[in-house]
C-alpha cells in the first residue's frame, strides 16, 4: 500500500492522504462484497457442475438422447427414460399457459386502464395475493376441492366433445393433466399479471392520447395505442409463467397422478420432471442409478428453466424500453410474485 | 366496411329529423345544415369552466372561433390555452380527476351534452399534440389510416384517402414511395405532418394545435405554418403558440389569455400593434411571461 | 357507395363498434374477477376446513406418528419452520444485501458486476427443488448417505431467498439519492461510513420490507426442505437434526387417506397461510414508513 501522499481517490477530495491504515476498512468492505458477489457466479457453475456429475451414470448407460427422449420411465425395471415426464411437463405447462396468461393479461389492462383508480390498489394487491399462497395449500386444496367438484365437469367435456383427439371420451382419472394444467395457471397468474402490469404502464401516454383524439373508444385505444407496444414485454411476461410452470413441484405432484406414462387425454394423469423428483426420492435414498436418474431429470429441468428465463428476460427488458429501472422492477415484481415451488 | 355497419350508415335520415348527434329525436336543428365537408364550422365556448381536481384552471371563459379562420391562443405558461383547447375535443377529462362545466357548441352541438357520444366528438373535432406522436409499432400508411379504419374504411376508398390526407399534408411526395416503412423513421418535421395527415384523413371539423411547432425546428415549423394557410380554407382551426411572431404570422385572430380566464380576443394585427387591454400590451411587448 | 359518408354532424359511432367496446370491456372485467376466483375459493376452504382443526392442543402438541387414535398437533412443524427459516434469514439476508451493496456501491455498471446482476437473476428463476437437489448432492451424499438435518434445509431455503432478497435491496439502495452520499463523502467520510451511515439506514425500511417478503417465501417452501431437512414426529432445537416443517406436515398428511390427518393439514395449512400473511402485512406496514418509495 502506498504510503501517505496526495490521492485522487474520489472518497478523499479534499486532497489530503490518509494513512493507509485508515483507508482500511474501505478496502476491506470493497474486498469482502466483491468476493461475495463472485461467490455467487462460482456457486451457480458449481452446483451445475455438480449435478452433472452426479446423474453421469445414468447417462453413460442410456446416453443423454436415450434418457431424455426414450420413452419407457420403468423403475422396477431399472429403465429410466423421460419421456412420460417431458411431455406431461409440457402438457401441464401448456395448459397452464392457455388457461392462465389470458386470464392476466386481462386482469392487467383491466387493472391498468379500465377500472376506476380507487380500485386500483386492492384489486393489485389481491392479485399479488394468489402468490402468497404456498404451493402446499395449493395443492391440498387442489387434492380435496378442485379435483371432487370438476370431475362431473370434466366428465361431461369429455363425453360431449369425445371427437376432438385429445379430450377423448375415455373415464376422467381423479388428478390429471388438466387440474395440474389448471393448478400452475393459477399460480402463474400473479407473477404474469405484474410483470404485464409494469410493461402496460410504461405506454407513453402521447400514444394512447393520439388514438383517443382520433375518435378511438376504450378498446379501439388499447388494441392501437397500448397492445402493440407492449407486445414484447408481453410475450416476456408469459414465458416468465412458462418458466414457473415448469419448475412447480408441489402442487402438481399432488394433483397430477403421478403416473408415468403418456396419457392419450387431458384428462389422463401423467407425471412431470418436477413432480417425478419429489416422488420417488424417497425411494430411491438405496439405489445409485435410480437417485442419478432422478438427479438427471433435474439437470433437465434446470437447464429447460434457464434457457426459458433468459429468453424471458431478453423480451422483458426489450418491453420496458425507456424506462432505466425497468428489468430491476419487473424481476423484482417475478421474484416477489414467486418462482419455484 | 360490413354490411351491417353500411346498412346502419345509408339509413341515417338527414341531419334535420335525428338531431346532430343522432342519438335521440328532438334535437335543436331547425335549419337543415346540408353544407358539403368543407364548409367552415363555429366553435362557440360559453362559460366553461375546468378543474384539476380542486385546482380551478379556467374560469368562466367565453370566446367565438370563427369558422375557416385561424385563431391563436397566446399566454404565459400555466394560463391555461392547452387546458382550453383540450375541453373543446373532451381530452381534458381524461385526466384522472379532471373535469369542466360549461357549453362548447360545435355550430349547433355542445360537445358537453350528455346525449352525445365523446368518442364521436373526438373525431369531429381533431387533435394536433405538441410532440409528434405517430404510433410506433405502425407504418406510415397505417398511421394515416388508423382514424379511417376505426369507421370501416377499406381496400382502394382507404387508399384514395390515405393519399388525399398526405397531399393535404404536403407529405405526399416525401413518402409515396415508403409507405410501408415506420412512421416514426422519418424526421421531427415529417413526422408532425403525418400526425396532422393521420388527423385530416379522420374528417374532422375542426382542427386544434397545441404548440404542434415547438419541437421542430425552423425549417419544418415553416412548412407547417404554410400548411395551416392552406388548411384554414376547409377547416377551423384553433393554434396554442407561445411564440407570438408564429400566432402573427398565421392568425387570423388571437386571444390572450391569463391566469384561466380570457383577456382579450381580437383580429391579430390589432392585438400586436394597439391591443384594448393593458395586460395583452404588456404581455406582447415582452414586459413579462 | 363510399364505405365513409360525408357527415356534417357527429355522427354517432357505429353500433358494431359501441358494442365491441362493451363486449371488450365486460370481457376484460370478467377476466379480471376469474383471477381472483381462486383467491376466494382457497381462502373460504382454508377457513371452512382448517378453523375447526385448530385448537391449543393441535398447537402445542407433537404429531404423535399414528394412524388410528390421536394423530397430534403441529407443534413440532411450526418450531421447525421458525428455526429454519430463521437460520436461512440469518445467511441469506445479510449476503442478499451485501451483494446488492456491491452491485451499487462498487460494481454499478462493470462487467462483472452486469454479470453478477444477470445470474442472481438467473436464479430467480432456478426451480426450488433443484436447490433442494444442489444441498442433498453437496452436503449429504459427499457426507453420510442419510443424514438429513435442519441447517442443510436451511442452507437450501437461503439459496431460495438470496436471489429475492438481493433483487429487491438493488431496487431500494438505487432509490437513495447520490447527492445524499456525495454530501457525506464530500465531507471526508470513507466509503465505509457513507455506506452504514448514510445509505443502509436510509434504505432500511426497503430493505426489511424485501426481507421478510423472502422470508414469507421461505417460510411455505416444501421441495427444499423435502431431502434435504426431511420430517420427523419430534420437536427438536437442535439444527443439526432432522426437522419438521409445516410444508412438509401438510405435504406428508395430504397423501394420507385418513380423515383426521387431512383435518390436520387444513389447520396446519390454514396456521402456514396466517403465517405468511402476517409476515406480508408487516412488509406493507414497513414499506409505508419508507421515505424512498
Amino acid at each position: 500500500m502506498a504510503a501517505a501522499s496526495v490521492s485522487t481517490r474520489s472518497d478523499d477530495r479534499l486532497g489530503f492522504g490518509r494513512s493507509s491504515l485508515s483507508r482500511l476498512p474501505d478496502k476491506a468492505l470493497r474486498w469482502g462484497l466483491t468476493v461475495l458477489a463472485a461467490a455467487i457466479l462460482l456457486l451457480i457453475l458449481f452446483f451445475f457442475i455438480r449435478l452433472y456429475i452426479e446423474s453421469r451414470p445414468v447417462f453413460s448407460k442410456f446416453g443423454v438422447f436415450g434418457f431424455t427422449f426414450d420413452n419407457n420411465w420403468d423403475v422396477s425395471h431399472s429403465i429410466y427414460g423421460a419421456l412420460p415426464l417431458l411431455v406431461g411437463t409440457l402438457i401441464t405447462a401448456a395448459t397452464a399457459l392457455i388457461i392462465g396468461v389470458p386470464v392476466a393479461i386481462a386482469a392487467a389492462l383491466f387493472v391498468t386502464e379500465l377500472c376506476p383508480g380507487r380500485l386500483r390498489p386492492p384489486l393489485t394487491i389481491m392479485i399479488d395475493l394468489l402468490a402468497a399462497v404456498p404451493s402446499v395449500v395449493y395443492g391440498l386444496w387442489g387434492v380435496f376441492v378442485l379435483i371432487p367438484r370438476l370431475k362431473p365437469a370434466e366428465q361431461w367435456f369429455t363425453d360431449t366433445f369425445h371427437f376432438i383427439p385429445f379430450i377423448g371420451g375415455a373415464a376422467v382419472a381423479g388428478p390429471n393433466y388438466f387440474i395440474g394444467g389448471l393448478i400452475l395457471a393459477i399460480m402463474i397468474v400473479p407473477i404474469v399479471s405484474a410483470i404485464s402490469r409494469e410493461v402496460i404502464a410504461t405506454v407513453p401516454a402521447d400514444h394512447k392520447e393520439a388514438a383517443l383524439a382520433l375518435g378511438a373508444t376504450r378498446w379501439e385505444m388499447i388494441r392501437m395505442a397500448v397492445l402493440p407496444y407492449s407486445r414484447a414485454g408481453i410475450t416476456g411476461a408469459a414465458m416468465l409463467g412458462l418458466g414457473r410452470a415448469i419448475g412447480e413441484t408441489i402442487a402438481v405432484t399432488l394433483v397430477v397422478g403421478n403416473a408415468p406414462t403418456i396419457g392419450k387425454h387431458l384428462f389422463d394423469q401423467g407425471y412431470t420432471l418436477a413432480a417425478v423428483i419429489a416422488n420417488e426420492f424417497g425411494e430411491a435414498a438405496n439405489n445409485p442409478t435410480h437417485r442419478a436418474a432422478l438427479i438427471a431429470a433435474g439437470l433437465v429441468l434446470f437447464v429447460l428453466t434457464l434457457v426459458i428465463n433468459a429468453a424471458a428476460r431478453y423480451f422483458v427488458v426489450r418491453g420496458s424500453r425507456g424506462r432505466r429501472i425497468g428489468a430491476s422492477d419487473a424481476a423484482t415484481a417475478g421474484a416477489a410474485a414467486g418462482l419455484g415451488g | 366496411m360490413n354490411p351491417q355497419e353500411a346498412k346502419e350508415m345509408t339509413s341515417e335520415p338527414p341531419a334535420t329529423t335525428r338531431g346532430r348527434f343522432g342519438r335521440e329525436q328532438g334535437a335543436a336543428t331547425a335549419t337543415p345544415v346540408a353544407a358539403p365537408q368543407q364548409a367552415g364550422h363555429r366553435v362557440t365556448v360559453g362559460e366553461l369552466n375546468a378543474y384539476y381536481g380542486e385546482q380551478h384552471a379556467i374560469k368562466d371563459l367565453s370566446i367565438d372561433f370563427e369558422p375557416n379562420r385561424v385563431t391563436a391562443l397566446i399566454g404565459p405558461s400555466g394560463c391555461g390555452k392547452s387546458t382550453l383547447v383540450r375541453c373543446i375535443n373532451r381530452m381534458h377529462e381524461e385526466i384522472p380527476g379532471a373535469y369542466a362545466t360549461g357549453k362548447v357548441m360545435v355550430d349547433d352541438t355542445d360537445v358537453y351534452d350528455s346525449r352525445v357520444d365523446v368518442v364521436a366528438v373526438r373525431r369531429a373535432v381533431g387533435m394536433v399534440f405538441q410532440k409528434p406522436n405517430p404510433f410506433p409499432t405502425m407504418s406510415i400508411y397505417d398511421n394515416v389510416a388508423a382514424g379511417l379504419r376505426l369507421r370501416g374504411a377499406k381496400g382502394s376508398h382507404l387508399k384514395e384517402r390515405v393519399e388525399a390526407s398526405l397531399r393535404s399534408a404536403g407529405l405526399w411526395d416525401e413518402v409515396k414511395d415508403r409507405l410501408a416503412k415506420a412512421g416514426i423513421g422519418l424526421s421531427g418535421g415529417q413526422q408532425q405532418r403525418l400526425c396532422i395527415a393521420r388527423t385530416l384523413a379522420a374528417e374532422p371539423e375542426v382542427i386544434l394545435m397545441d404548440e404542434p411547432c415547438s419541437a421542430l425546428d425552423p425549417i419544418a415549423t415553416l412548412k407547417i405554418e404554410e400548411l395551416i394557410d392552406e388548411l384554414k380554407t376547409k377547416y377551423t382551426i384553433v393554434i396554442v403558440t407561445h411564440n407570438m411572431q408564429q400566432a402573427a404570422r398565421v392568425a387570423d385572430t388571437t386571444a390572450f389569455m391569463l391566469s384561466g380566464e380570457l383577456v382579450e380576443h381580437a383580429d391579430t394585427e390589432k392585438m400586436f400593434t394597439n391591443p384594448d387591454d393593458d395586460r395583452t400590451e404588456q404581455y406582447v411587448t415582452g414586459k413579462f411571461g | 357507395m363510399s364505405a365513409v359518408p360525408a357527415t356534417t354532424a357527429f355522427a354517432p359511432i357505429s353500433g358494431a363498434r359501441r358494442r365491441k367496446d362493451q363486449f371488450m370491456r365486460g370481457l376484460l372485467a370478467a377476466g379480471t374477477i376469474v383471477a381472483l376466483i381462486p383467491l376466494v375459493l382457497v381462502i373460504y376452504y382454508l377457513l371452512k376446513r382448517g378453523l375447526g382443526a385448530i385448537s391449543w392442543h393441535f398447537l402445542s402438541s407433537d404429531p404423535t406418528g399414528n394412524f388410528l387414535g390421536d394423530p397430534g398437533g403441529i407443534k413440532s412443524a411450526i418450531f421447525g419452520t421458525i428455526e429454519m427459516v430463521a437460520l436461512a434469514s440469518v445467511i441469506a439476508i445479510p449476503v442478499g444485501v451485501g451483494v446488492a451493496l456491491y452491485l451499487t456501491e462498487y460494481g454499478k455498471d462493470s462487467r462483472f458486476a452486469s454479470a453478477v446482476r444477470y445470474f442472481v437473476d438467473v436464479m430467480t428463476g432456478v426451480p426450488s427443488i433443484v436447490f433442494g437437489l444442489f444441498i442433498y448432492i453437496t452436503l449429504i451424499l459427499s457426507g453420510n448417505v442419510g443424514t438429513f438435518a435442519g441447517w442443510k434445509g436451511s442452507i437450501a431455503l437461503a439459496l431460495l431467498m438470496l436471489p429475492i432478497v438481493t433483487r429487491s435491496a438493488e431496487v431500494v439502495l438505487l432509490l437513495v439519492p447520490d447527492h445524499l452520499r456525495e454530501a457525506a463523502l464530500a465531507l471526508g467520510a470513507p466509503r465505509w461510513r457513507v455506506v452504514s451511515r448514510v445509505v443502509l439506514p436510509t434504505a432500511l425500511p426497503g430493505l426489511v420490507t424485501g426481507s421478510l417478503l423472502a422470508i414469507a417465501r421461505a417460510a411455505g417452501e416444501t421441495a427444499p426442505l423435502l431431502f434435504t431437512a426431511a420430517i420427523v414426529n419430534g420437536t427438536t432445537f437442535n439444527l443439526g437434526d432432522r426437522m419438521n416443517s409445516l410444508p412438509l406436515q401438510i405435504f406428508t398428511d395430504v397423501g394420507q387417506a385418513q380423515d383426521r390427518l387431512v383435518a390436520r393439514a387444513w389447520g396446519a395449512a390454514l396456521t402456514l397461510v396466517m403465517l405468511i400473511l402476517l409476515l406480508t402485512l408487516i412488509a406493507r406496514f414497513v414499506s409505508r414508513r419508507s421515505r424512498l418509495t
